[in-house]
């Protein structure tokens, strides 16, 4: 028995050994399965996986309007502190008052690109950016605001 | 217009120009002026080599900036090292610091000596050439060892040891692997086991025996390089470079350098054994094939099965994860000993017997 398990381990070893190295033979053999991209040559045509974070942004329609609501649940969930929600009060045509979004700040000097805050937002106010060029010359430019100026929330979102 | 016509013929016009002793001595020089030229090529050509096809591998593009295709990225590399600094450490043997890296490179030297590259190309055809190589490779072993302890660093000596542990173990398989082939030819010089493979190499006319022979001395010798899958002796995950941390510069380009010539080597040394050497690929009698094939140079040939053992040393690496330090010896003491002793018995049988071809 003894005998047995030992052969049967021999041929299990080689069996899963050559099953390896038919994957990198493969490869090898197969240049257009190649995946890295020759980055600054063909920046144009570079193509970013669909899932990709490069930073966080807050889509604006046409008409100059976000989803955000001011609810801070992304600055809650933010593990370290990178962004900051200030609020004002908007007062509607009856005359009530409503809470708005006055600033969004970004930091991104200080994002690990976790995704956690857009997991947390109820209304998909912001989103993953595939822009990953960040380098600047001045520290204080990563800091964002990410609402345009004059900005306000869409109808119909509460 | 072979290899061989070029070097009778610089032998002749020496021993006519100059007395013996002098045509013997600058024959001395040109050889190790071609070792040491040789030495230079290897580094730059096999570095390349593994870097392109262990990208390839990977599914990347690897080095694709210096020259056309990224082929003079290692001269850039080498240019790179031998501007830098070699830097000795206050706390190291400083003798035996600087003395093991050339101990090293020497070994790869002495090995090349009986290695036949062409017909009728071979430095040194000593009547013991197979034991001979197998002597002196085991001295490496003392140049890693003396780098690891006149580091004065407790990874240089870990990594060190456990090269130690390893190259005395595997030692065993890969010396009886090539027994094997040594039963079967009946001799250990070099040429005579080129000649005995006249009509089929070893690993056609050996039966499976000499392929198992020949699976275990590939994974020995693997592992007495110290490539992956048994790169323990470096292991950058745990002793961050192993025997060589402390060295930079040239010095630590001389042991990366060894490490090449190394391969190339023991490739060599298997290729003769199981391919044949320079030995065009024969098939028994079919005499007009086998003209055909004497048609392409031997030097070809040689080059040709080296290389191709090399790629598949590479493929090794770049496919198999590294072994714990127990998991190796096992595989050595648990596994390949134990087979490739019954498989030296096997192939004595069919030696005895004639049962090959």
């Amino acid at each position: 028995m003894f005998l047995k398990k030992y052969i049967a381990d021999v041929f299990g070893a080689v069996r899963s050994l050559l099953k390896g190295m038919k994957m990198t033979g493969y490869y090898f053999t197969h240049r257009k399965e190649i995946i890295t991209q020759n980055y600054p040559d063909h920046r144009e045509t570079m193509k970013l996986p669909e899932r990709f974070r490069g930073e966080v942004v807050m889509p604006h329609d046409e008409k100059n309007e976000h989803a955000c609501t001011g609810c801070t649940a992304c600055e809650l969930a933010c593990p370290n502190g990178t962004i900051k929600i200030i609020t004002k009060f908007d007062i509607s045509p009856e005359g009530k008052k409503k809470k708005a979004l006055d600033t969004f700040i970004y930091h991104l000097e200080l994002c690990t690109m976790c995704n956690l805050c857009i997991e947390a937002c109820p209304t998909d106010a912001i989103k993953m950016a595939q822009n990953f060029e960040h380098s600047v010359y001045d520290r204080s430019k990563l800091t964002k605001k990410l609402n345009t100026p004059g900005s306000k929330i869409r109808e119909g979102i509460e | 217009m072979s290899l061989e016509g070029i070097t009778n013929s610089i032998h002749s016009w020496l021993n006519t120009t100059f007395n013996p002793t002098l045509a013997l001595l600058l024959e001395f020089v040109i050889v190790g002026l071609c070792a040491i030229g040789l030495f230079a090529v290897l580094g730059l050509v096999l570095v390349i080599m593994e870097r392109k096809v262990s990208a390839y591998m990977q599914i990347r593009r690897g080095p694709n900036r210096v020259g056309p295709g990224g082929s003079l990225q290692t001269l850039a590399d080498t240019i790179k090292l031998t501007m830098k600094e070699g830097l000795t450490p206050d706390g190291a043997d400083k003798f035996l610091f600087n003395l093991a890296p050339f101990v090293v490179l020497t070994v790869a030297m002495l090995i090349l000596a009986p290695i036949a590259f062409a017909k009728g190309f071979q430095m040194w055809d000593v009547n013991i050439g197979v034991l001979y190589v197998s002597a002196v490779s085991s001295v490496s072993i003392i140049g890693i060892l003396m780098a690891g302890w006149a580091s004065n660093n407790k990874y240089s000596l870990l990594g060190a040891m456990r090269s130690g542990a390893q190259i005395v173990s595997y030692e065993l398989s890969a010396g009886l692997s090539i027994i094997s082939m040594v039963v079967l030819t009946g001799s250990l010089q070099i040429s005579d086991i080129i000649a005995s493979q006249q009509n089929g190499w070893w690993i056609f006319k050996g039966h499976i025996p000499a392929l198992i022979a020949f699976v275990i001395f590939i994974i020995a010798v693997t592992a007495e390089t110290n490539r992956a899958p048994f790169d323990l002796a470096e292991a950058e995950s745990e002793l961050t470079a192993g025997f060589h941390t402390e060295y930079s510069g040239m010095k630590f380009a001389l042991f990366f350098l060894a490490e090449y010539v190394n391969i190339f080597i023991v490739c060599a040394i298997g290729a003769t054994l199981f391919f044949g050497g320079w030995m065009p690929f024969h098939i028994g009698n079919w005499t007009a094939f086998n003209h055909m094939m004497d048609y392409i140079p031997s030097s070809i040939w040689f080059l040709g099965k080296t290389f191709f053992l090399i790629f598949l040393i590479m493929w090794f690496r770049w496919t198999f994860p590294r072994l714990r330090i127990d998991q190796l010896l096992n595989l050595e003491w648990k596994y390949l000993f134990p087979i490739s002793m019954f498989n030296l018995l096997l192939i004595t049988l069919m030696a005895i017997n004639g049962w090959h071809f």
